[in-house]
């Protein structure tokens, strides 16, 4: 291996790729554009449009109640709440979104309530629907706190103790730092994003390194040179591994600190009460091991986007050929994200999804080693594969000079 | 001609003919390609010719013919399927990297690298043929001086005019200074002004003594620059001879005719 002749034609192939200006804006602006955007961007307009949904007055209906009048007024009095008249298509008036919630009393509800018998007070709502969720939740905190008051006046009517209908309490506790808790929820996505800038910051110098060679017809002079064509398909792939890493770290880096920055923002909208899922710090250790695990996989997608478009004839059959790859390597960076997907042995040997998987658990904070290295080990045995089918592919001329 | 004169001799003899006289010999080449529609093509069949120092051997044939293959074979590009061709005393399929390191081959396409400017090509393709900084350095300012492309050396090719494209071709394919050029259709779809600068530049080629190749359908360049002609048609070598040998065999004087009658016959 000539290590002259892959310097020149990887520095020749660098040069030329930095005056492109396709492959600066995938490899330089998207990585430093697309995190921030996710990160902070996303937090400031979800806190935006959750405070907007809390600050409006749900308009619930009561249905049913005329022989409960006190509840009616109690509710009536509610200024957190907007009583609209009933009509019988309230299911239809919460699905159009005219309404976010409705409450059915039954017949008979405070007479059975004195009695102390029981009854069933219905809420409908739009499940998923956030806006439908708080009018909903307002019903459930008055009639919860309703319940409570009728519970507390038949006990003290009978000398009874409060907390007899409540024995005892459950307390439900967090013991995952917030890292951990903000990991779960975005650590997911953030992985996804960097794989997927990891392909997308290689492909176009992918294709414009074969595919475009040989579209521009300088692919004969290229092969004319005494450099074994070894040499010219590494010196190549060097620098598509190079627009792929530089994204990588871009992106990784401006993740970073635009969880660090988004944090910050986010403590400072909310005044220090930011959902915990909003909350990200990723470690200097975290930083270094997603790149451990992310670096394969990157030699691995530069060397399969070189050895597809070097099969191409040109740049536009080039990007049919990578449109699948991308659907490919979506797919199992998207299962990632599914709930309940854990990293076992077994899977550490899915490219993609490894990676994916593992970079999630890196953001939360944990780090099992052997798990990464054994990530590390099938991501290299891939991205060798990938290298020699590259290598080889370079040498046929039926692939060099398909017509 | 010294390799017809000597008659049927040894492989080892012809090499070292070859190389005494920086000579192209093409030596029974055949090329098959596979195609998905029409299963195997032989693009190149059993073509043999020699073409000695100092000696411009046009190969005359229409789209198709196998001129741009048989040249492909010269150059290493293509490996032949059967036979050989010694360059410049080197086995194209033996030692293609000693015939690429002794070749300059010039397209129809300038086939430049757009986004690199005029120096930064002739550059890259001599440090690809391994000449070293100092050899380079020399070798790039007589090149630029001859051809005179001082004004345009760093502006990017791809805002380049033709005329300047052609140059900074014609000096990517001579700063390794090769003993053998191989041109192939080099004035295809260029205007009177650049076609005259390629014809100037294969002429200057044969009087600096190199062996040049060259494939065209042109057949005025034929009879401006060509000291032997092969006339090769359907991937066979139909006739071979100077123009003159040619015209007597055929009884023909215009050479456009002559080549209707042979590739017809």
């Amino acid at each position: 291996m000539s290590l002259r002749n892959v310097g020149i034609v990887y520095r020749k192939e660098l040069v030329d790729s930095l005056r492109d200006r396709r492959t600066l804006i995938s490899m330089i602006v998207v990585p430093l554009l697309v995190m921030p955007l996710l990160t902070i961007g996303m937090g400031v307009l979800s806190i935006a449009l959750v405070g907007i949904a809390m600050r409006e007055v749900p308009r619930v209906m009561v249905l049913g109640g005329e022989d409960s009048p006190g509840v009616l007024a109690e509710l009536n009095k509610l200024s957190d709440l907007e009583i609209v008249p009933a009509k019988p298509d309230y299911a239809e008036e919460i699905s159009s979104k005219r309404i976010r919630a409705a409450v059915e009393i039954p017949a008979g509800f405070e007479a059975k309530l004195a009695a102390g018998e029981s009854s069933t007070v219905k809420i409908y709502m739009y499940q998923g629907e956030l806006k439908s969720g708080f009018g909903a939740d307002r019903l459930q905190r008055f009639f919860s706190k309703l319940r409570d008051r009728a519970v507390r006046e038949h006990l003290q009517a009978r000398h009874l103790p409060e907390n007899l209908a409540r024995p005892f309490d459950i307390l439900e506790t967090n013991v995952a730092s917030a890292e951990k808790v903000g990991g779960t929820v975005l650590g997911g996505l953030v992985p996804y994003f960097v794989i997927l800038l990891c392909l997308t910051g290689a492909m176009y110098p992918a294709m414009d390194l074969t595919a475009g060679e040989k579209e521009r017809g300088t692919i004969e002079t290229l092969l004319c040179s005494p450099v074994s064509r070894t040499h010219l398909v590494i010196g190549k792939f060097l620098m598509v591994l190079t627009a792929s890493i530089a994204t990588a770290i871009l992106a990784i880096t401006s993740m970073a600190v635009s969880f660090g920055t988004g944090k910050q923002m986010l403590l400072s909208i909310t005044k220090g009460a930011a959902d915990p899922s909003l909350q990200i710090t990723v470690t200097p250790k975290g930083v270094v091991s997603i790149f451990f695990v992310v670096f394969p996989l990157a030699v691995f997608f530069s060397a399969a986007l070189l050895a597809l478009s070097l099969v191409a004839k040109s740049f536009k059959e080039a990007q049919s050929y990578i449109s699948p790859l991308m659907i490919l390597v979506v797919m199992p960076a998207i299962a990632s994200l599914l709930p309940g997907v854990e990293l076992t042995p077994a899977l550490a040997f899915i490219p993609v999804l490894n990676t994916s998987l593992v970079s999630k658990e890196i953001i939360s904070g944990t780090f099992h080693w052997n798990l990464i290295g054994l990530i590390f080990l099938s991501s290299s045995i891939y991205a060798g594969i990938a290298i020699a089918i590259a290598v080889k592919l370079f040498q046929r001329e039926d692939v060099l000079f398909r017509t | 001609m010294l390799l017809q004169i000597c008659g049927p001799i040894s492989y080892n003899l012809r090499r070292i003919l070859a190389k005494k006289i920086g000579m192209i010999e093409a030596l029974h080449l055949v090329k098959r390609f596979h195609d998905k529609k029409r299963g195997t093509v032989c693009a190149v069949d059993d073509v043999s010719f020699s073409c000695r120092q100092g000696e411009i051997y046009g190969l005359l044939g229409a789209n198709g013919a196998g001129k741009t293959t048989t040249l492909r074979m010269l150059a290493t590009i293509l490996t032949p399927t059967e036979g050989t061709a010694i360059v410049a005393g080197f086995d194209v399929i033996k030692n293609p990297q000693m015939v690429r390191a002794r070749v300059g081959f010039l397209s129809a396409a300038t086939a430049l690298y757009g986004r690199l400017t005029a120096q930064e090509m002739v550059e890259y393709f001599g440090r690809l043929h391994g000449l070293d900084e100092d050899t380079l350095r020399e070798r790039m300012e007589r090149l630029f001086e001859r051809l005179e492309m001082q004004e345009f050396l760093n502006r990017r090719c791809d805002k380049l005019s033709t005329g300047m494209k052609q140059k900074v071709s014609i000096a990517r394919t001579l700063v390794h200074n090769p003993t053998v050029m191989i041109f192939d259709e080099p004035t295809l779809g260029l205007d009177v002004m650049a076609a005259r600068t390629i014809v100037k530049f294969i002429r200057e080629c044969r009087e600096a003594g190199k062996t040049v190749v060259f494939s065209t359908h042109v057949m005025s360049e034929v009879e401006k620059l060509c000291d032997k002609i092969g006339i090769i048609h359907g991937g066979k070598l139909l006739a071979e001879g100077t123009l003159p040998e040619l015209r007597a065999r055929t009884g023909i004087q215009d050479l456009e005719d002559l080549f209707v009658k042979v590739v017809e016959a």
